[in-house]
């Protein structure tokens, strides 16, 4: 059997500490590191974890920053919209139905140019009423402007958000990322996490500078006045110029997180598990990869050539990258734990994102099946993922099937 | 694959809530003290804690990161090494939040695995609340009442070492009595804390509970919905209005019982119930008005008295109640059904009203989360005190 590429797990020992803490705590221990000036708070399950953990550093004297709890969500980002054009490292962040009532402040956050860092605690958007992970929340802003990034681990969580705000505040860029946990799988479970030095990140993450977008007496400038057909489609260009320029800085910017905290992420887009001689893979988002890593070394064990490539950031989503990576295997099995209602095929958000890349730069046409799974914070099983390795290996075999399937519904 | 092991912690929130991941975490902490690799973790569903909700949190330890991931890849581990009671009234078996009926607490016990109980019970006197199964399991009592230690108004009272060193007792694959006070003496950095949890260890011991040994009693299940069978929009059918109640004796017909949900019976979440003499009830429908679950029933008599299925033990019926003793509060591990007190009262008086002095006379101080007045708290730590000396 050809070698088999496993993340790497083994590091470089230049952790200060090792805490047994949340995914959301991880994020709070990244903003304490990165030296957070204004933190804006409103309590929504799951993403609440991470205001919790961040007043009690604060309490313990451990960080210093502005934490104000807003009225409601929509306030939360308007604070730190308006304060990161003052020029303070900002975060928020929230969660399903909390998000979305920040609507308004999100959609106008790319064009102000602000390197907001959020933390999307994925919800499902109720009513009825539920807390548990769907990715139809951060989903909603993916045309907007915003970055996205889905993480898989605590570690992984604590490690991007460094990377989000060197991304974020690089000049180049200065439009915000939301960084989604799965709720419950990642939000609230602890695990053992390696912290990083202050020296080390200070090393990693320089100053945020505005330069001359800086919104200060000393600069006078005004941000967002009323503008009309004159200006729009010349703003919507300049944001179109950051998405063109963002993989390339992305790359950079990962390149200098191994080179300071000496751990590698490889391609800093998607991860691959297992794909060298697979046949057939699956592709999916965040914390499903737990019980897909697991099902995949169960099939191995039993002979079936089967591989996992996670998707790290769906926006920027690297199209030819991803198709080139993709179009070497005969089928592939999309895992969505998102819906995309009348979308082509009635299909989920990243099945028909992907589709849409391997249509322009895929050489083959391997057929791309769909599977709804794990939504409402329903588990994907490792039975529900044999499932769903065993139906994408048929139509790897030439029996067609259906391009949309319900996995762990009940009926 | 390597060694996986997996502990689970059912307590009641919000009290104890500190107290279970104290003790998820510490058993994280002190196996990696041996180089082991864990995480720790509550059920998520559960986390709305409501007063004396049923909740869980659990430890999943293995030897090795992958041996971990295949642990992690299922949520809520189907079975697990030890199970930690830590309010003896759970013991009648709990319903978690979206799980559709009732749990027994040995449910997810491996078989000759290990049920740990914190209660001032012996072994025989909990199995008559602990469901019989068929596999065979070890039963081990760690001597104390429910305790809320870790939660900021409480003092610590070691429950949480305690805990921890009966664990290292009965599960030294998982960690060491060495790895414990390793932990305990690095971490916590309490001396008198590892000597409690090497006290604990020296004195835990278990006993074989054989297949079928325990609570006959068939345990309550409900069928979810497949989602064809469901209405639209989200929309639930409402109960049907509910009807007269039949007096046993005259068999005359009387009174309202509110038909009510067959599917979640919510009265696990109780840790006392409330006992009501109907003699001295001067009818005055505080209870029944200010009963946040509607869980009275008017009787034909038109007193007051406790659909008990229904009833999930907040006690504001006993706060509310003018007059005194009418209603009381009493611990739910000595009641073994959810029968109505009024169809007692009624069939024969006089025994009732006997039943009724000798069970509510020891009562206030058995509440076992929450305190009834000011000052309790510090009424019970010579009490507690006693108790784990004398165990």
């Amino acid at each position: 059997m050809a070698t088999l590429t496993v993340p790497v797990k083994e590091q470089k020992k230049t952790y200060e500490q090792e805490a047994l803490i949340t995914g959301a705590e991880a994020i709070a221990v990244a903003c304490k590191l990165a030296n957070v000036d204004v933190v804006t708070a409103y309590p929504i399950r799951p993403y609440d974890t991470v205001m919790q953990y961040m007043s009690q550093l604060i309490a313990d004297g451990e960080m210093d920053c502005e934490f104000i709890v807003a009225d409601g969500e929509h306030s939360q980002f308007e604070i730190v919209k308006h304060a990161s054009v003052c020029g303070a490292r900002v975060f928020s962040g929230s969660s399903g139905v909390g998000w979305m009532y920040a609507m308004e402040v999100l959609t106008v956050s790319p064009s102000l140019r602000v390197p907001i860092v959020a933390l999307v605690g994925n919800r499902s958007l109720d009513d009825p009423g539920a807390f548990g992970v769907e990715h139809n929340d951060a989903l909603a802003v993916r045309d907007l402007g915003w970055n996205l990034v889905w993480v898989d681990t605590a570690q992984e969580a604590l490690d991007t958000a460094l990377i989000a705000y060197r991304f974020a505040e690089d000049r180049r860029i200065f439009v915000p990322v939301a960084i989604s946990c799965d709720g419950a799988f990642l939000t609230h479970s602890q695990s053992l996490v390696n912290i990083p030095t202050a020296e080390q990140v200070k090393q990693f993450l320089p100053r945020y500078n505005r330069g001359d977008l800086l919104l200060h007496p000393d600069n006078v400038i005004s941000v967002a006045p009323q503008c009309n057909e004159d200006w729009v489609m010349e703003i919507r260009r300049q944001n179109y110029e950051v998405t063109e320029r963002a993989p390339a800085v992305l790359k950079e910017v990962y390149a200098d997180f191994e080179r300071v905290f000496g751990r590698k992420y490889g391609n800093p887009f998607f991860e691959e598990y297992m794909t060298e001689d697979a046949e057939i893979v699956l592709f999916g988002m965040g914390t499903l990869s737990t019980p897909v890593e697991v099902a995949v070394r169960k099939l191995r064990a039993q002979g079936k050539k089967v591989g996992f490539v996670r998707l790290r950031w769906f926006r920027p989503f690297a199209g030819a990258e991803i198709a080139k990576a993709l179009e070497r295997f005969r089928a592939i099995g999309v895992i969505d734990r998102d819906v995309s209602f009348g979308s082509p095929d009635l299909s989920g958000v990243v099945a028909t994102e992907l589709r849409s890349a391997m249509y322009t730069h895929a050489s083959t046409r391997p057929p791309v099946l769909d599977f709804l799974c794990g939504l409402g914070g329903r588990e994907v099983t490792v039975p529900d993922v044999e499932k769903i390795v065993d139906i994408t290996f048929q139509a790897a075999n030439g029996k067609p099937q259906p391009l949309t399937q319900w996995i762990g519904l009940r009926g | 694959m390597g060694q996986l092991f997996a502990v689970e912690i059912i307590y009641r929130g919000v009290f104890q809530k500190n107290l279970a991941k104290n003790i998820t975490r510490g058993i994280v902490l002190a196996a990696h003290e041996e180089g082991k690799w864990g995480i720790s973790f509550g059920r998520y569903g559960d986390s709305p804690e409501r007063n004396g909700i049923p909740a869980k949190s659990f430890a999943i330890v293995a030897s090795d990161e992958e041996t971990l991931q295949l642990g992690m890849a299922h949520y809520e581990p189907e079975q697990v090494d030890v199970t930690v009671v830590l309010d003896d009234t759970l013991c009648k078996g709990f319903e978690s939040w979206a799980w559709g009926g009732l749990q027994s607490v040995n449910r997810a016990v491996k078989p000759g695995g290990t049920l740990i109980v914190t209660s001032t019970q012996d072994a025989d006197g909990l199995l008559k609340l602990i469901h019989r199964r068929e596999q065979p399991y070890k039963l081990g009592i760690v001597k104390g009442i429910a305790s809320s230690s870790g939660m900021w108004v409480y003092k610590n009272d070691h429950t949480e070492v305690r805990v921890l060193g009966a664990i290292a007792k009965a599960l030294p694959e998982l960690l060491s009595l060495k790895s414990l006070e390793n932990y305990i003496n690095n971490k916590l950095k309490d001396e008198l804390k590892a000597t409690s949890a090497r006290t604990a260890y020296e004195r835990f011991s278990t006993v074989e509970i054989k297949p079928g040994q325990g609570n006959p009693e068939q345990i309550f299940h409900s069928e979810l919905l497949k989602w064809e069978e469901m209405g639209a929009g989200a929309a639930i059918k409402g109960q049907p209005q509910g009807g007269p109640i039949e007096d046993p004796v005259t068999h005359k017909m009387g009174g309202f019982r509110p038909a009510r949900n067959d599917k979640f019976k919510k009265y696990t979440t109780r840790s006392a119930r409330p006992v009501v003499n109907f003699q001295t009830c001067t009818k005055c429908t505080l209870c029944w008005l200010n009963c946040p679950d509607g869980s009275f029933d008017v009787t034909p008599d038109g007193t007051y008295d406790v659909f008990l299925e229904a009833c999930c033990g907040c006690g504001i019926c006993e706060a509310v109640c003018p007059v005194k003793n009418c209603i009381t509060m009493v611990s739910e591990v000595q009641f073994h059904d959810n029968d109505s007190q009024w169809m007692a009262f009624k069939k024969d008086k006089c025994t009732y009203l006997e039943w009724l002095q000798a069970t509510i006379a020891p009562a206030p101080e058995e509440r076992t989360h929450g305190f009834r007045y000011r000052g309790q708290y510090e009424e019970q730590v010579p009490q507690a005190l006693e108790i784990a000396q004398k165990s």
